[in-house]
């Protein structure tokens, strides 16, 4: 096959021509671009809630669609998406729509036309799906009116399908790239006259589509931050203290600046030194032969141990950090008589995106730009700004598709150094880029935590009360202090909250979760699924430990918890029939489930293993989410197998543990994660009711591990509470 | 130092331990083949040499003779796709794509030696780390690749690359 005559094979296939069209179109000369000169900003003056632009479509002569893409590409799919939701309002040809990413400093400079770019948190359909829709709404008014325009009639006369606008009465018709121009010049309607269409009735968004931005990376031509290169640039590759918080006090640049190809050895800030050369291999080979002296200071002593010694004494510190609460759960279990009490954990965990840190970042004395992936924009930009010393309207981040992140560039600390050592080489375009033993030490790790549960049940096996103690690291307290509540870190309870995107879907007479704050030195940040984890685990597991010790068939008992959480049971009623729950297992299969809320979406697992002379297979899991609402089913379905692997390595093998206050694992030798051979069958269950809107890129990370620990537990009686399942006696095959 | 890549000889000069991985990207300006451990335990670098799967990045430049021809992901598909790019297009395997062009290169080199595999075989050859997970399509996608490379040798085409 040749690969421009290539055609679509299926439906959901790549279309190849639609490719080989683009090809030639450009994003050049005559293309017209919707919101740009538009007076929306006046409007929007008086009605401060509207989205006041409508900067997302670009239409060009040759009829393609090129749909500006504000929110960050890390593999999640989310670029698709969010063109197929201005696309499906725009009525435009799906296959001439193309993509363009915008720039925060375009952003900035157009008073944020594009609302917000922060790409974390499962944010960027759901919290931008309005005012796209209203975007490619208003571009289709837009263009029909200025066809209406040319042939003298009413707009409300006129049709439009896939680019195509027909006067009905006379049958004439034009195109979206013919009347461009002069839709340039059209007021844009006021946003309160923009009537969206029923999701019923969609054809673009909610159906199977191709991912637009795939064909680059499979014959190697998509340049990731990594990749990046210009002329006259230099690779600079850092090293910080591996204590965290620990100093910089010398190194002796001497001893390497006559190795080849090192240009310059430069202090970066307190705790970091870098090493700038023509190649990062030559500047790697310096940095390891570069004699670093540091100062570590007391956090050298700190280890896994000690922390976990201070996390166990939280597990019955006072605390006043309160995340839900019911009735008098205490009371209720001083009382009782019979109580169950289980402890569990989760350890630390480090992003491990395939692409380590890399920015390129040129310094001028009247202007830094940077090229490469950040998944907050506005913040990376601020960041930039700042370590340049200059205003912000004179810096610019060129952003770049991303070769995975899974929360880790929501922090911008490699943004920081680039632009610390390109301020000490001015005019000099300098890459930063970060070894895979730095990206492990030096990450913005899943925190640590421990909880204690305690339920309080009567003979009947009803709960009468239940106190969940989480105690451990708060993410916020060290990335968003400002962010802190009166319930301490409110992203704590992810999945435990009294209602809401995170809320519990169980109702218990008497119920307390709270809080014991211990804050190690080792840096936290934002992991895929942030604390919906580990709660879930905890909260999934002991669920099951309950159901056991009254004696109840698991998804019976959660049954009786879950009646006022209708939404909840859907999904697990549905992963549970996936399974086949009802019916025996194959000979040597068990089975476990698990649900939880999080992000906006309701999320169910039912796992099915087998465990033989001491070792675990993962056969399948049956999947059930609900996310209010699909825009592109298979890339949802590829989220959800996706997500299953990151929420399982820490299952089976993956921890960061620290010693002499550092962390321990520099590789993928040691910090070990799932490979195909661990994969199981995952089959995916899609059922959204409507009226929400949740994300899929996290919450199913949060029941695989528990579902699959409470199969375990049906095949060999032997409860898991501390992960990964290397440190048991079972083995994983 | 001169080296045979993607049907071309290339004169490259540096230290001797420089692993091949940094020669094509830093180079040659191949940055199709990624860098991902360093230590051959994700696959990120996978290349042919001589048509099998290695990891260029502990693959030092003085190892690899002239005489060796070493095809990149630049180098697979470059009139048309190979069977395997296409497999990868038509069901969307890619998410962040990263470990992509490792991944594809690996299954390239494993359906040339077998050209039809069971799942415990493919899963015990091809290791290579993708943390999107991308792990059920990669499986769907060998096997779709390889009915399609059945099917043109049986229509007497050719799955000679390059
Ligand atoms: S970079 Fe070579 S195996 Fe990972
Ligand atoms: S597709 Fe992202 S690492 Fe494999």
């Amino acid at each position: 096959m040749n690969k421009s005559e290539t055609n679509a094979h299926s439906e959901g296939a790549i279309n190849l021509t639609r490719r080989g069209f683009l090809k030639g179109s450009g994003a050049a000369a005559g293309a017209f671009v919707f919101g740009f000169s538009v007076p929306f900003s006046q409007s929007a003056l008086a009605q401060s809630n509207s989205p006041e632009v409508n900067a997302w479509v670009v239409v060009q002569p040759d009829e393609t669609v090129l749909i500006r893409i504000a929110r960050q590409e890390m593999g999640q799919g989310s670029l698709t998406g969010l063109a197929q939701l201005v696309a499906e309002e725009l009525e435009c040809d799906w296959d001439k729509v193309d993509f363009d990413l915008v720039k925060p400093g375009q952003n900035r400079e157009r008073d944020n036309a594009w609302g917000s770019q922060f790409t974390a948190g499962s944010t960027a359909i759901r919290g931008s799906h309005e005012y796209l829709r209203q975007g490619g709404a208003s571009a289709r008014m837009m263009l029909t009116e200025a066809a209406a325009l040319q042939w003298q009639v009413s707009a409300s006369e006129c049709r439009v399908s896939e680019g195509v606008i027909t006067h009905e009465p006379s049958g004439r018709t034009t195109t979206y790239g013919a009347v461009a121009k002069a839709a340039n010049d059209i007021e844009p309607p006021k946003t309160e006259s923009i009537i969206l269409k029923d999701p019923k009735n969609w054809r673009i968004a909610g159906k199977d589509k191709a991912r637009l931005d795939t064909l680059d990376k499979l014959d190697g031509s998509l340049v990731y931050g990594v990749d990046f290169s210009m002329p006259g640039m230099l690779v600079a590759v850092p090293k910080a203290c591996p204590v965290h918080g620990g100093k910089l006090k010398s190194f002796d640049a001497e001893k390497v600046k006559n190795m080849p190809g090192v240009k310059q050895v430069v202090r970066v800030d307190d705790e970091t030194v870098a090493v700038v050369a023509d190649t990062f291999w030559r500047a790697q080979k310096a940095l390891k032969a570069l004699p670093i002296e540091w100062d570590e200071g007391d956090n050298a002593k700190v280890s896994s141990e000690s922390i976990a010694k201070k996390l166990r004494e939280g597990l019955t510190a006072d605390t006043s950090f309160v995340g839900n609460q019911a009735g008098d759960a205490k009371d209720a279990l001083a009382n009782a008589e019979q109580v169950i009490e289980a402890d569990y954990s989760y350890p630390y965990q480090n992003h491990a995106q395939m692409e380590t840190l890399a920015a390129t970042v040129r310094w001028r004395k009247n202007g830094c730009e940077m090229w490469g992936p950040t998944q907050v924009p506005g913040a990376a930009l601020a960041a930039l700004a700042e370590a340049a010393e200059l205003p912000q309207d004179v810096c610019e981040i060129h952003t770049m598709r991303i070769g995975g992140s899974f929360g880790r560039r929501a922090a911008t600390d490699y943004i920081r150094q680039a632009t610390l050592i390109a301020k000490q080489i001015p005019d000099t375009p300098i890459k930063l880029m970060w070894t895979r033993e730095e990206d492990m030490l030096q990450g913005r790790f899943h925190p640590v935590t421990q909880c204690r549960l305690r339920a309080a049940m009567d003979d009947e096996g009803n709960v009468q009360a239940l106190h969940m103690r989480i105690s451990g690291q708060s993410i916020m307290a060290y990335a968003m202090p400002q962010a802190m509540g009166d319930n301490g870190d409110p992203v704590a309870y992810q999945g435990l909250d009294p209602e809401g995107d995170m809320a519990l879907g169980y109702s218990f007479p008497n119920l307390l979760v709270d809080h014991a704050m211990h804050n190690p030195h080792i840096r936290p940040g934002f992991w895929r699924g942030v604390n919906l984890n580990q709660n879930a685990l905890y909260l999934e597991s002991f669920i099951d430990e309950l159901a056991h010790a009254a004696g109840q068939d698991p998804l019976a008992f959660r049954r009786k918890l879950m009646a006022n959480h209708p939404k909840h049971l859907a999904v697990l009623e549905a992963a549970a029939k996936g399974i086949g729950w009802d019916t025996k297992p194959p000979e040597g299969i068990y089975r476990g489930i698990a649900q939880v809320k999080g992000f906006g979406s309701y999320v169910a697992a039912a796992a099915e293993v087998s465990v033989t002379d001491g070792e675990v297979k993962m056969h399948r899991i049956v999947a059930a989410t609900d996310p209010g609402h699909v825009i592109n089913p298979q890339q949802v379905e590829a989220q959800v197998a996706g997500s299953f692997v990151y929420g399982l390595s820490p299952l089976l093998y993956s921890e960061a543990t620290v010693k002499d206050g550092r962390i321990e694992q520099q590789n993928f030798n040691t910090y070990r994660v799932m490979t195909l051979k661990d994969m199981p069958k995952v089959e995916v269950i899609t059922m959204p009711s409507g009226g929400f809107w949740g994300g899929v890129g996290e919450p199913t990370i949060a029941v695989a591990a528990p579902a699959v620990l409470n199969a375990i537990f049906a095949a060999t009686g032997k409860r898991i509470r501390n992960i990964p399942l290397k440190n048991t006696d079972l083995t994983v095959s | 130092m001169k080296l045979s890549i993607n049907g071309q000889v290339s004169e490259v000069d540096v230290e001797d331990d420089t692993p091949l991985l940094w020669v094509l990207r830093e180079q040659l300006g191949l940055t199709g083949t990624k860098y991902g451990c360093g230590i051959a335990m994700c696959g990120a670098c996978t290349v042919h040499i001589d048509g099998v799967a290695q990891r260029s990045c502990v693959l030092p430049i003085s190892a690899v003779s002239e005489t060796q021809k070493i095809t990149t992901i630049e180098g697979l598909g470059v009139q048309q796709f190979h069977p395997v790019q296409d497999a990868w297009a038509e069901i969307d395997v890619a998410q962040c794509g990263f470990c992509q062009p490792g991944m594809i290169m690996a299954v390239s080199s494993l359906l040339a030696q077998d050209p039809n595999p069971t799942d415990e075989q493919i899963q015990s050859e091809i290791t290579n780390i993708c943390r999107c997970g991308t792990y059920p399509r990669v499986l769907e996608g060998v096997k779709l690749a390889a009915q399609r490379m059945a099917s043109n040798q049986k229509a007497g085409g050719s799955n000679e690359q390059v």
